[in-house]
């Protein structure tokens, strides 16, 4: 129906979908505004659509408005509520859309900063497409790439194109994705396999899942491109099985895209979790496809010569399929020239803790923290200031804010003791205990320590326990002594990057934060040099 | 073309290995069919590979994983109910015991964590939590709602101590 404000491209509103936003209570808003606009016969003036993430989840639920029309500049709206959604729909009665104001929800326009300083590659569809939708999908250019290269590129030219691009893996390692590839598509036989590491398992790390919800396809068909590049036939997703609708998303995305005949002679397989972290480290999550106990083992072998049951299996992350798209479409020099020389690309990060705007953000990789934290996400909350901002998740740790000038790249980050891991990025403001912080991520992974490996298994109850000893004021200087050298020790000595890494959070602690330690300690005992 | 139904072992050429003495000794029969596990084990050809997904089906079904059901698993798969129990057990979201009337999660990944989850324990470790069976997750991937908890399937965003009282005095018990 066409009414008074018509025009050739109706307004629309996007509303998030991702489970950010439905913990918020997006479903209920987007239902109540659906029959709104049903009751008032405005459906076909307003198009509601349902998208992937928006990015400042920590204001849900959000709204995208687009004016429609030829008019440019959508404006994102966060923290809507009910009485907002029925005051959308009488603007819409009344054809006053542009002038629309909520009165509750906080209003963001694309010159916010939050959004200004993005640079989406990997999010590009993430939020504007309905992810539940493959038509949707593939208009904006799904499985192009993946047609254009088996039709007209040999294997090894899509290879050399991902190692010129110099992507690195965004899982943690940073290992360069075009050496991986070449590899496994080095190894000989036709049985091989590709696995995408979707177990995200980080506490605070939420990156892979919105990409997973927002645009399953596009992983998909970098995965499909990577089958073809190795040579493999059959590919897996191991995913967290807290992940509803992420899994969800990608059911769907196989099913159709399988259906359509679109993944080529690759076949798809999704595989779920059962909440165990060290799944995430490659050698457990294939022990985990395989279908035992997910503990780790020594590499070498590497999975690219003994991987699953034994084939050369290519492992990456979710992030690094993500980005092989954009690179086949765009050029390897194209992406090369994003991000530093060393660490070319974006990167997505999770921005949570005390700051104002949390939420998913993609940025060029050598973005100093300062932007990312402080003009993107508006600093802490309340004027407190930041003590420090933690990367890396367990395996990582902290910046104080002296340098929060550093560059995000994998150097700078390792340089000042921590890791660009996969993209959480927690910020701590002064009011912020270290040593609880430390103790918190050591009890962790005394939790998630598989067992196998006693530097690991005993090492982290050790730990733990020096730093509830620290925590409850018992501790001496020969405990923080003992502190120190036990983390050395298990770092150098564990099986897996799951203990080797374990004692990196205390670590960083001790070096930068040295001070909330020692004033802990017993007093006359601190004394003791 | 129509594609042929294939399970990755088929396209892999993998032969698992089976113990078939052990599994028929160590297994007890049971007297329950768990027919609604069928299809998904017939999806699988009975593959030892399947036993994770299996386990998340059987505790989708059923909301816990009971000993006819791990030795019923077993069988099914020609393994040994020590290596069914031993997968089982590795990983933190299986249970083994039936779940209570209602179900409360507390998240403590990092984002919780220093956004006050401690104070949200406290309630709960306290009267607030009585007839609720309490447990923990490390991050539901969410954290801009942080801290929050998860109620019977439904994520509470941005708890305090206060608010979460006040939303569990409102839970039918
Ligand atoms: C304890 C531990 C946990 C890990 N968790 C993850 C994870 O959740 N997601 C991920 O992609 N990689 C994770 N990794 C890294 C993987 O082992 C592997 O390096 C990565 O998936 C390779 O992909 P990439 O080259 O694309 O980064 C983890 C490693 C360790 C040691
Ligand atoms: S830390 Fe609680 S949802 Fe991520």
């Amino acid at each position: 129906m066409s009414g008074p404000g018509a025009t050739a491209v109706p307004a629309q509103a996007r509303l998030c979908s991702a489970a950010g936003c439905r913990a918020c209570g997006s479903e209920a808003i987007r239902s109540h505004l659906e029959t709104s606009l049903a009751e008032r016969g405005l459906a076909g003036r307003l198009r509601l659509r349902r998208v992937g993430c928006l990015g400042p989840c920590g204001a849900g639920p959000l709204l995208a408005l687009d004016p429609g029309g030829a008019r440019q500049g959508s404006v994102i709206f966060g923290g809507v509520t009910r009485a907002d959604a029925d005051s959308l729909v009488e603007a819409l009665a009344a054809v006053r859309l542009d002038s629309w104001e909520p009165q509750a929800a906080q209003r963001f326009d694309q010159l916010h900063p939050f959004f200004r300083l993005q640079r989406r590659i990997v999010l590009e569809n993430c939020g504007r497409i309905d992810p539940e939708s493959i038509d949707e999908a593939i208009a904006a250019g799904a499985y192009v790439q993946l047609k254009r290269a088996v039709a007209s590129s040999s294997p090894e030219a899509v290879i050399e194109r991902i190692r010129r691009s110099g992507l690195r893996g965004r899982g943690g390692a940073g290992y360069p994705t075009g050496l991986k590839w070449q590899s496994v598509a080095g190894r000989p036989g036709p049985e091989k396999v590709v696995v995408c590491n979707a177990d995200e398992g980080d506490p605070g790390a939420f990156m892979d899942r919105t990409v997973l919800e927002g645009d399953p396809h596009r992983v998909l068909e970098g995965m499909a491109i990577a089958a073809y590049a190795v040579g493999a036939r059959l590919g897996f997703i191991y995913i967290r099985a807290e992940y509803e609708l992420a899994i969800a998303h990608l059911r769907r995305a196989i099913e159709q895209a399988s259906g359509r005949d679109l993944l080529g002679d690759v076949a798809i397989e999704l595989r779920v979790g059962a909440g165990a972290y060290v799944c995430g480290e490659e050698t457990a999550l294939l022990h985990s496809i395989e279908g035992g106990r997910g503990t780790p083992r020594p590499r070498p072998p590497y999975p690219a010569e003994h991987g699953l049951w034994g084939r050369p299996t290519l492992i990456n992350n979710v992030e690094t399929f993500a980005n092989v798209v954009p690179i086949l479409r765009e050029g390897a020099d194209w992406f090369a020239a994003i991000g530093t020389p060393t660490s070319a690309g974006t990167k997505v990060f999770s921005l949570t803790g005390h700051v104002r705007l949390a939420g998913v953000l993609e940025v060029p990789m050598g973005t100093p923290l300062a932007t990312v934290v402080e003009q993107m996400g508006g600093g802490a909350p309340g004027g407190v200031p930041i003590k420090a901002v933690q990367t890396g998740g367990p395996s990582g740790g902290c910046v104080p804010a002296k340098h929060l000038d550093t560059p995000v790249d994998y150097e700078s980050l390792k340089e000042l003791g921590t890791i660009m891991g996969s993209g959480g990025m927690v910020v701590l403001d002064a009011t912020t205990d270290m040593v609880d912080l430390a103790a918190f991520f050591m009890g962790f992974c005394r939790e998630e320590s598989c067992g196998k490996c006693v530097p690991c298994r005993a090492g982290t109850v050790q730990l733990h326990d020096l730093l509830r000893k620290h925590l409850e004021r018992r501790a001496t200087a020969a405990d923080l002594e003992q502190l120190e050298s036990l983390c050395h020790m298990v770092a150098d000595t564990s099986l897996c990057g799951l203990g080797q890494s374990a004692p990196r959070p205390v670590l960083s602690a001790l070096r930068h934060f040295r001070g909330d330690f020692l004033a802990l300690l017993q007093p006359k005992a601190s004394a003791v040099p | 073309m129509k594609r042929q139904r294939f399970t990755p072992l088929d396209l892999l050429k993998v032969k698992e290995p089976r113990d078939q003495a052990v599994s028929d000794a160590e297994t007890e029969a049971s007297t329950e069919t768990f027919a609604e596990l069928e299809p998904c084990l017939r999806d699988r050809n009975g593959q030892a590979s399947a036993l994770i997904e299996l386990l998340n089906r059987a505790q989708e079904l059923y909301g816990h994983l009971s000993k006819p059901l791990l030795a019923h698993l077993a069988s099914e798969l020609v393994l040994p109910l020590s290596s069914v129990y031993g997968t089982a057990s590795f990983y933190h979201l299986f249970r083994f015991q039936a779940p209570a009337a209602h179900q409360l999660v507390v998240c403590t990944g990092t984002a919780c964590h220093v956004k006050g989850a401690d104070r949200l324990l406290a309630v709960l470790e306290g009267d607030g939590g009585a007839g609720l069976e309490l447990s923990r997750v490390r991050c539901l991937g969410t954290c801009g709602g942080a801290p929050l908890v998860v109620v019977d399937g439904v994520v509470w965003t941005h708890q305090n101590a206060a608010s979460l009282q006040q939303g569990l005095g409102g839970l039918p018990r």
